[in-house]
């Protein structure tokens, strides 16, 4: 099972004494929706709170409907409910609801739309993707205007960060963004894109088409006046090749955005700004800047 | 990465997990879901509740089996098709051979005590299997793949045993204590940063234990309270209820005489102030001013009338959030309201009390108590949660690392299995920081080291993966070098060789020790009743009064079969040791010298492993933090990108000097690519109090 959720609703319970706002969604002290249009399928997809579920738990019902039940036993504290339809067709009202979105496996229309509705509401919805290919993973988070206190030394200090949407921080052109950002970011674009011009659900691509791939790596990297090099061959093979989920990148990630979870909701700690990169083969969890502030 | 087919051959990998705590549930659960199909697991401990919100593998009514069963039957629910192999035993216990460890493709360990660790250790060098280590604590983690003659053993770099704190006078049993604090109002400012863990310490060790533990104690609130100079009357005891006072007098007078009196008098001698900050002297009337000191009546009857099932000083006075930060006036109410509750609810537990975390109404009293202390010497007060976490030694155990901390151990897992050469990178060490840390130690009452730490993220690289070390040539465990003992012989008894050298420092449970051909001493359950009575007697003979006398010069071979552990020593008589410094009268060479730091007067070579540098600790262990009462060894491994260990990748041929092959522990500062520093100990800037650790 996936560490993500459960991690999240631990932490949130581990001391009895800590104790939430009401209205959360995640981080499990106050409630936790999942939403999935899809029935039981290999592959871990869901708009909320993900948990790629046993692979071998067939019949009907829905991925959310499964987690839904499991999650329930886990804390009997925890109100977790499912909210079935296409997020994409939610209205921004839905999303009035929750303190904090996570999303997962999205392709980038709808992660763009999810984004906006939680920035039209009046209040602040915490907003975070999450996305793992290959051995890679993905975290972006966006909590638009966030302030928080901060001890430092004997005092203690307000600190005030502004966050891009998701839509603005991918378009910030590449040449303008530090040399050393990870070479994971410019990959993903490149296969977020390759997907959304050829219509593909998320992670729906395989060896064939790596060759179009290439090639528009090569139409972005011209575009972006971006040398090729730094989107390497391989690492592009690798995210369009073996798409599904590794579950201890998954269990990596799924810490990680449950640590950021509990900060947004406590306005205790640093929260990441603004992604966060993993790649198992070398081992480096990064967090860049990729913001427009 | 691993293609398709590279992981499906991970069906054909046979692991051994040891432990099944908080890193063995996520690690278990990771383990199956990644494709392992022949999973062993070892852990002798069972179910508390304690354990459940986060070994989430666990349910309520679990509570009392057997962990490594209970994970089993859990994760066989999801993955039915997997074997998984429990051991509700003792991973020391014989039947777990160098032979039961070969048949593993790598062990992966999960515990949360040294000597367990190093036990693993020594049967992975033995059956050379790959061994990855790991460790959390609060918001930081470890995971280190160790690899016979490729890699750094886990005891390549020594852990220093837990230090005990120059302060706790603050116990009755002064045995356990190295040096005596006379004066217990210099505690909070003596050992500079600590100043608010020392309130907490006074506050439960002293105050807490005064009030309501054991009278007949020794208890050094004692020395103010007969204090010559003020009282005509040297054996009154202040904390003794008078007669026609009530509760609320009472605690006025205890109040007044431990943050107002005794720091006055503390404050009249002007020696101990020269170099300190002068704390103030705190008075009821000057805190509760601008209110009547309820002396009785309405107060009390709502106390003795209300039906507080559960009693709380904060539910009593409305404070909701235990984060908050009281003021001082708030902390003295709650200071009142929690006394009184004790002695108006609680009269038959006051004398047998002894400080437990989960006892809020005690819990309440200490924050309070240490939160008004603090103030009487400028330092910054803390919430019920953080006074909480200090005074029941735990390090609040995040589930979050322990999820990241299972995937990066199942990550490295499968690399060691697939072969290092399929992947495009070499076995690695991961750190989990972009974490500021301050840290610092204080003794538990039972002589502990405890670290606290806080979280602060920092620098762009959250997960720092490290290049793993070449073995240490001088590490005694891998690398079979002699050690050398310096012992008065003519004093020290074999018991005491036995006893503080071969199975403390050198770790071993079933040693044997032989000088030259004949046999001194071992142990073990097959022994005949005259071998087990001469070795009994050679157990208290001085070292050069042994069959085959041990001298200077002699060379003992000590081992553990077991762990196929030999060890040479070379002995070196020495006549005098500083009782201070070398309290165990001998000193043992060869193992990794710590680092010496500028803070750190006494880190020499030739510490006995035990009280080693104050900053800039050597590696220690990252623990897996439990509910319980979490050991942590002081001082966290530093390992900065920049370190100046020989890595893998270095060219082997090299002749560099010993120096450099050492590795300096020292904190550096990051190389300019911006990859971050894990600080974990002095040196940082502290969030609060400053971070020596001591």
């Amino acid at each position: 099972m996936n560490g993500e959720e459960l991690t999240e609703q631990e932490t949130a319970l581990y001391d009895r004494q800590i104790r939430f706002c009401k209205n959360i969604v995640l981080a499990g002290v106050g409630s936790l929706t999942l939403n999935d249009d899809n029935p039981v399928t290999e592959e871990a997809l869901a708009a909320n709170f993900l948990i790629p579920f046993d692979e071998n738990m067939g019949g009907g019902g829905s991925l959310a409907g499964l987690c839904c039940d499991c999650l329930k036993d886990f804390n009997p504290m925890v109100h977790v409910s499912v909210e079935k339809g296409d997020l994409s067709s939610f209205d921004v009202d839905f999303f009035q609801k929750f303190d904090v979105v996570v999303i997962s496996c999205c392709s980038l229309a709808a992660k763009k739309l999810v984004n906006e509705k939680c920035r039209k509401l009046s209040k602040r919805v915490a907003f975070y993707t999450v996305d793992c290919r290959d051995s890679c993973g993905e975290i972006f988070v966006d909590l638009q205007k966030y302030a928080y206190a901060k001890k430092k030394a004997d005092e203690t200090v307000e600190c005030q960060l502004q966050y891009s949407s998701f839509e603005e921080a991918i378009a910030i052109p590449w040449r303008s963004l530090p040399k050393r950002v990870s070479k994971l970011y410019f990959a993903m674009r490149v296969v977020e894109r390759f997907e959304e011009v050829e219509r593909r659900k998320p992670g729906e691509t395989s060896i064939e088409d790596l060759p179009k791939v290439l090639k528009l790596r090569n139409e972005l990297c011209l575009a972006h006046s971006l040398n090729e090099s730094q989107i390497p061959d391989s690492l592009l093979e690798r995210l369009v090749v073996s798409t599904k989920e590794f579950p201890p990148v998954s269990a990596v990630l799924g810490g990680i955005l449950g640590q950021e979870v509990i900060k947004a909701i406590s306005g205790k700690g640093d929260p990441l700004k603004n992604f966060f990169f993993f790649d198992a083969v070398d081992g480096k969890g990064l967090i860049e800047d990729i913001s427009t502030s | 990465m691993a293609s398709g087919q590279q992981l499906s051959a991970i069906k054909g990998a046979k692991v051994l997990m040891v432990g099944a705590g908080g890193i063995g549930c996520e690690l278990l659960k990771t383990l199956a879901l990644s494709g392992f199909h022949d999973i062993h697991i070892i852990d002798m401990d069972t179910i508390e509740v304690s354990n459940l919100n986060r070994q989430f593998l666990f349910r309520q009514s679990h509570v009392g089996q057997s962990k490594a069963k209970v994970a089993r039957d859990a994760v066989l629910r999801f993955r039915p098709n997997i074997s998984i192999t429990p051991y509700h035993a003792n991973v020391k216990d014989s039947s777990f051979n160098v032979d039961f460890f070969k048949q593993f493709s790598v062990v992966l360990n999960g515990l949360d005590n040294l000597d367990a660790r190093r036990h693993v250790n020594r049967l992975c060098l033995a059956a050379d299997v790959p061994l990855v280590e790991s460790g959390t604590t609060g918001f930081l983690g470890q995971v280190t793949v160790h690899i016979k003659g490729q890699t750094e053993c886990y005891e390549c770099q020594p852990k220093p045993a837990p230090k005990t704190y120059p302060v706790c006078t603050i116990t009755s049993t002064p045995s356990k204590m190295k040096g005596v604090v006379k004066d217990p109002d210099l505690l909070s400012i003596d050992h500079h940063g600590t100043g608010f863990v020392h309130c907490i310490v006074w506050a439960k060790d002293l105050l807490f234990a005064k009030l309501f533990g054991d009278k007949k104690q020794d208890n050094d609130l004692n020395v103010r309270s007969n204090d010559a100079a003020t009282s005509s009357d040297h054996s009154e005891d202040i904390f003794e209820p008078k007669k026609d006072e009530d509760i609320q007098q009472y605690a006025n007078r205890v109040y007044d005489h431990v943050f107002g009196h005794n720091i006055q008098t503390a404050l009249s001698n002007e020696e101990t102030w020269k170099n300190r900050n002068k704390p103030r002297p705190i008075y009821v009337k000057e805190v509760l001013s601008d209110e009547p000191i309820q002396q009785n009546g309405n107060a009390e009857k709502s106390l003795v009338n209300d039906n507080l099932s559960s009693l709380s000083a904060m539910t009593y006075l409305g404070l909701k959030n235990p984060q908050d930060i009281w003021s001082l006036k708030e902390n003295t109410r709650v200071f009142f309201a929690a006394l009184k509750l004790f002695f108006s609810k609680r009269q038959k537990e006051i004398g047998n009390l002894t400080f437990d975390k989960d006892d809020s109404l005690a819990v309440e009293f200490v924050t309070a108590a240490a939160n008004i202390r603090a103030a009487s010497f400028n330092i910054p007060l803390h919430s019920l949660f953080e006074a909480k976490g200090i005074a029941g030694n735990i390090v609040h155990a995040v589930a979050t690392t322990n999820a990241i901390i299972a995937g990066l151990i199942v990550i490295e897992a499968i690399k060691s299995y697939l072969d290092v050469a399929m992947w495009t990178c070499r076995v690695t060490c991961y750190n989990i920081s972009g974490m500021k840390w301050t840290s610092f130690s204080v003794a538990g009452t039972d002589g502990v080291g405890m670290t606290y730490c806080l979280e602060h993220p920092s620098r762009k690289m959250l997960l720092m993966p490290v290049e793993p070390f070449e073995p240490n040539e001088s590490c005694y465990v891998c690398s079979e070098t002699p050690l050398l003992l310096e012992v008065n012989t003519n004093r020290a008894k074999l018991r005491d060789l036995v006893e503080k050298v071969v199975t403390s420092k050198l770790g071993m449970s079933l040693p044997l020790i032989t000088h030259g051909s004949s046999l001194l001493y071992e142990v073990g359950d097959d022994l005949e009743e005259d071998e087990v009575a001469n070795y009994a007697a050679n157990l208290e003979k001085v070292l050069s009064e042994l069959p085959y006398a041990i001298t200077g010069g002699t060379i003992i071979t000590v081992e553990d079969l077991q762990q196929e552990l030999v060890c040479n020593i070379n002995i070196k008589h020495r006549e005098e040791f500083d009782e201070e410094k070398e309290p165990d009268g001998m000193v043992l060479h060869g193992w990794t010298p710590a680092p010496a730091t500028e803070k750190n007067e006494d880190a020499t070579d030739n510490n006995n492993g035990a009280s080693t540098s104050s900053a800039a600790k050597p590696a220690a262990d990252v623990m897996e933090a439990d509910d319980e009462l979490s050991i942590i060894e002081p001082g966290i491994e530093t390992i900065s990108a920049g370190g100046k260990k020989r890595k893998l990748s270095d060219v082997p041929n090299s002749e560099a000097p010993l120096d450099e092959k050492r590795a300096k522990k020292i904190p550096e500062k990051p190389e300019s690519d911006g990859d971050v520093i894990v600080m974990l100990d002095d040196g940082n800037d502290d969030i609060r109090d400053s971070s020596t650790v001591v």
